[in-house]
């Protein structure tokens, strides 16, 4: 059984844009070597950081969606762990309700990369809209 | 002196009358089901200057939605997409 997942990793600010995209490339050919597939990718970027972590005050953000067995997230940590480029990861299981948040958040995303009219972060400004 | 004789008392300053507005949890009530990490500007409503969680009675969020609040936040933090400590966060 498929579960999904969702992974952000945090990558040294020193990297150069090939070297970020070897990385990136690295652990989504680990998930598909690993009978996952994924569902969703996403750059945030350099990013600063709220505390400084290892003497750096940012990094490189990225932000991977897949589907897999349990059994592979442990497989998928201890590579994070063994690899010096990367500072900090979060992977998180997803329930039935962030699948469908992270369907929304996406389908938000695309719009606006359509038509980019409002500069509000389009889940932001749905979350806020909404609770009002 | 016809409001002596209405029996109506008048004050100088008028009294404050307190109406509290009722809480309510913002989740139940905008029907959102999950709370995300991965948005700092969104969490920060839950905290407090110093960036530490604020309190129920004070949000009036209900307790499913508090721990998950508090679980989401905890996550950004680690992430550094929060503080764990700081001062004049807002």
């Amino acid at each position: 059984m498929l579960k999904q997942y969702e992974t952000v990793f945090i990558a040294t600010p020193v990297l150069s844009e090939t070297q970020m995209k070897e990385a990136v490339a690295k652990y989504t050919q680990l998930i598909k070597d690993n009978g996952g597939e994924i569902v969703y990718e996403e750059d945030w970027g350099l990013k600063p950081f709220a505390y400084p972590i290892q003497h750096k005050t940012s990094g490189f953000y990225y932000l991977i969606e897949f589907k897999a067995e349990p059994t592979f997230v442990e497989t998928l940590e201890t590579q994070y762990h063994r690899d010096e480029r990367i500072i900090r990861f979060l992977t998180v299981a997803l329930d039935k309700n962030a699948v469908a948040y992270a369907q929304h958040r996406r389908e938000n995303k695309a719009a606006k990369k359509a038509a980019p009219a409002p500069e509000a972060e389009a889940p932001a400004a749905e979350v806020t809209a909404n609770e009002e | 002196m016809a409001q002596i004789e209405n029996n109506e008392i008048r004050y100088l300053n008028p009294p404050t009358v307190e109406v509290r507005k009722k809480k309510y949890c913002r989740f139940k009530k905008a029907g959102i089901k999950y709370v995300d990490y991965k948005d700092p500007e969104f969490l920060k409503k839950f905290l407090n200057e110093q960036g530490k969680i604020l309190p129920r009675r004070i949000t009036g969020t209900s307790l499913k939605f508090q721990r998950k609040v508090a679980q989401a936040v905890k996550r950004a933090r680690s992430l550094a997409l929060l503080p764990y400590v700081t001062d004049l966060l807002k």
